[in-house]
């Protein structure tokens, strides 16, 4: 299995290894699966209760598509573990947990407590996402 | 105007530590410039030929008398002494050091300003009519609107490595003075017949090397729902966006080439699911920003009067000044074209002397143009004198404004790094061929835009006349366009053939102009006579003697 870098989830990792979207619908007995930025994390919606962790490949930390990915399976209700891998840095993290991720596996280490300040960057956020965190304008309003 | 509260004020607080943190990491090393370019592009930090340029957002290209002075103070401080105002109503400063612009950003904060999303794949700088809250034909005050929008799109997670750059216009007048429909998303408030407000979404439109007028995705979406909408327009792009080749990567190429029916049912789709979600921020917010644009304490005795006497006043006038929604009111309009000067520039002490107008005149506001103009949006008509004196005083009484001199153009080859071929010594020599106020006049309105690049930062497919600036085998070559508009008729302009060198332009300039004059009818602008004779007579006399040069 992947060496944890940065993980913020209290249950057992799975340790089975992930697989392609396409390969994960001929597998009935697989957990876990790796989206690519090309793939529609939509395909994975209707098997959500047999998966425990969701790979979401950056090749390129420019490539955003991830970040749509991971907040659609949120969405419809995933609680398993969705893992940020590849070119993640640090600079992302904050957005990437807005987003849903709980787990990190950048190709360069990153360490807890730069990853704990990156995380605290926002005091407060503009938009309601899947994080739980309030947006400002429900604390205005109450 | 908008005031921040205690989390908007933390927000730009947190983001000036951020900043801070990634420029001393980046000058200790720990990272690489390829990894620190999208943070400080975040931060609106180019680095451009010979320096680092920072641009600086003003939303909807509202400013208070404060926020400008600051912006005249960071010219001083920062900068060589001037400002540089842009087509996406902002600021920019051209020669600013690295170690520096933290500092800048926590200036800024302090007058509630900042640089966020001023650059890189992400939404930016929202922008709207700069007449917005004055104009005599404003069905809907667009500016609670554009600060949803501005605060919705603020460090929007799911947004923040799109495909490429986003813009966002937003409109409440039949008038488009925002060039809305070029834009990636165009809103424009409309009512229906029971007196609603609506949202009108236009998606997919842009200039850039592919222009393109966006069609209508969203006909009617409640105010309420606008967020949702927006969110779902970014959230399809983003996702299906083209990531393959940075010239195929707005949005325009992914709504022209799946079509604008596809778009709009993958938007209504998920326009949807993110309605079940309860993203939308409550009516009560909505109210709230309202009640920062509640209109200033007009004076309802103030005389509709003009004394027109001084002839030179009366032609600023005839010229700069609109009509406002109240009467004994105007709204008028500083033009920064001064002939032979160079297009949105102004001097610290410009712009401070027009931050002090605004706070004696025009209730302490003012506005930028994306013709890089500045708006006294509220003066008392028995000021305007007083007003266009003090303006003369400081060369800032430009009488130009919309005529042919009241140029827009990029910064070009004399500063950026994208740039083929300069814009600013073209701008300048039009101008000064065109010098005489009472030829311009002649002519009338003639939109005039400079690109020096196919980006199109200076807008030239939407020029009456256009000039996009290219390099021919290591030469500056301007190639001239005709019938481009950006209003409510907005169109495309068209190539009239080869180009030209520097002075070869401005004479093809001259020579359209002549055709127009000798073949408009009663009441026809330029661009009217382009479209009714086409190009075939302005083609004929520009390329009529010497062979083109270029």
């Amino acid at each position: 299995m992947v060496e944890q870098n940065l993980r913020y989830r209290t249950d057992e990792p799975v340790g089975d290894p992930a697989v392609t979207v396409d390969a994960f619908a001929d597998q009935s007995n697989a957990t876990a699966v790796r989206i690519e930025p090309g793939d529609d994390a939509r395909a994975l919606l209707p098997h959500l209760d047999r998966i425990a962790l969701v790979e979401v490949n950056f090749p390129a930390y420019t490539d955003g598509r991830g970040y749509s990915a991971a907040r659609i399976l949120r969405e419809h209700g995933y609680a398993g573990e969705l893992r940020a891998v590849g070119d993640v840095l640090l600079d992302q993290l904050s957005h990437m947990r807005r987003c849903g991720f709980d787990s990190f596996a950048p190709n360069q280490p990153i360490s807890a407590e730069a990853a704990e300040k990156a995380f605290a960057t926002w005091p407060e956020v503009y938009q309601k996402t899947v994080d739980g965190r309030p947006a400002i304008w429900a604390r205005r309003h109450g | 105007m908008y005031q921040y509260d205690q989390y908007d004020q933390a927000m730009v607080d947190a983001r000036v530590a951020e900043f801070r943190d990634q420029v001393e990491r980046r000058l200790a090393g720990d990272i690489t410039e390829d990894q620190f370019k999208p943070l400080r592009l975040k931060n609106g930090l180019y680095l451009q030929l010979h320096a680092y340029m920072l641009r600086v957002a003003i939303p909807y290209g509202t400013l208070s008398s404060r926020q400008m002075r600051m912006l005249g103070d960071i010219a001083d401080k920062y900068d060589r002494g001037y400002g540089h105002f842009t087509t996406r109503q902002n600021i920019q400063y051209n020669w600013i050091k690295l170690q520096d612009a933290p500092d800048i950003l926590a200036d800024l904060a302090s007058v509630e300003m900042h640089a966020i999303q001023t650059s890189g794949n992400c939404i930016r700088n929202t922008t709207s009519d700069q007449f917005a809250g004055a104009a005599a034909d404003e069905l809907v005050d667009p500016r609670p609107y554009a600060e949803l929008l501005r605060q919705w799109s603020t460090f929007h997670p799911e947004f923040d490595y799109l495909p490429r750059k986003f813009k966002i216009a937003i409109i409440g007048s039949e008038t488009d003075r925002a060039a809305m429909k070029l834009h990636d998303i165009g809103i424009q408030l409309v009512k229906n017949d029971a007196g609603e407000i609506g949202c009108r979404f236009y998606v997919g439109g842009g200039m850039g090397r592919t222009p393109m007028i966006a069609p209508v995705i969203g006909d009617f979406i409640s105010p309420l729902q606008m967020v949702s909408y927006a969110e779902a327009c970014l959230r399809v792009y983003n996702r299906y966006g083209r990531r393959d080749n940075k010239y195929k990567a707005r949005i325009k190429i992914l709504v022209h080439e799946i079509g604008a029916d596809e778009y709009r049912r993958q938007v209504e789709e998920e326009f949807a699911h993110i309605l079940t979600l309860g993203l939308e921020p409550p009516a009560a917010e909505l109210e709230r920003i309202k009640g920062f644009f509640e209109q200033p304490g007009f004076d309802s005795a103030a005389s509709d009067d003009l004394d027109l006497s001084d002839p030179d006043f009366a032609l600023w006038v005839d010229q700069n000044v609109h009509a406002h929604k109240q009467p004994g009111y105007a709204i008028a309009t500083i033009a920064l074209k001064p002939v032979g000067g160079i297009p949105g520039d102004a001097s610290a002490d410009q712009i401070r002397l027009m931050a002090d107008l605004a706070r004696d005149y025009s209730f302490d506001e003012l506005r930028v143009t994306h013709a890089q103009n500045i708006v006294l949006p509220h003066v008392r008509k028995v000021d305007l004198y007083t007003v266009w004196q003090k303006l003369d005083e400081a060369g800032l009484a430009n009488a130009n404004l919309d005529l042919i001199s009241d140029i827009i153009a990029c910064p070009g080859l004399d500063y950026c790094s994208l740039a083929n071929a300069r814009s600013i010594p073209v701008a300048q020599k039009i101008s000064e061929r065109f010098a005489d106020l009472g030829r311009q006049k002649e002519l009338g309105e003639l939109k005039l835009k400079i690109s020096g690049c196919i980006n199109a930062c200076g807008h030239h497919h939407a020029g009456h006349i256009g000039i996009l600036g290219v390099d021919r085998k290591g030469v500056e070559n301007y190639q001239l366009l005709l019938g481009g508009s950006e209003g409510a008729d907005t169109s495309l302009g068209t190539i009239t053939g080869p180009g030209f060198n520097e002075d070869g332009i401005v004479d093809a300039i001259e020579k359209a102009t002549d055709v127009y004059l000798a073949q408009r009818s009663e009441g026809e602008r330029f661009l009217d006579t382009y479209r009714r004779i086409g190009m075939a007579p302005f083609k004929e006399a520009i390329y009529a003697k010497e062979p083109a040069n270029g």
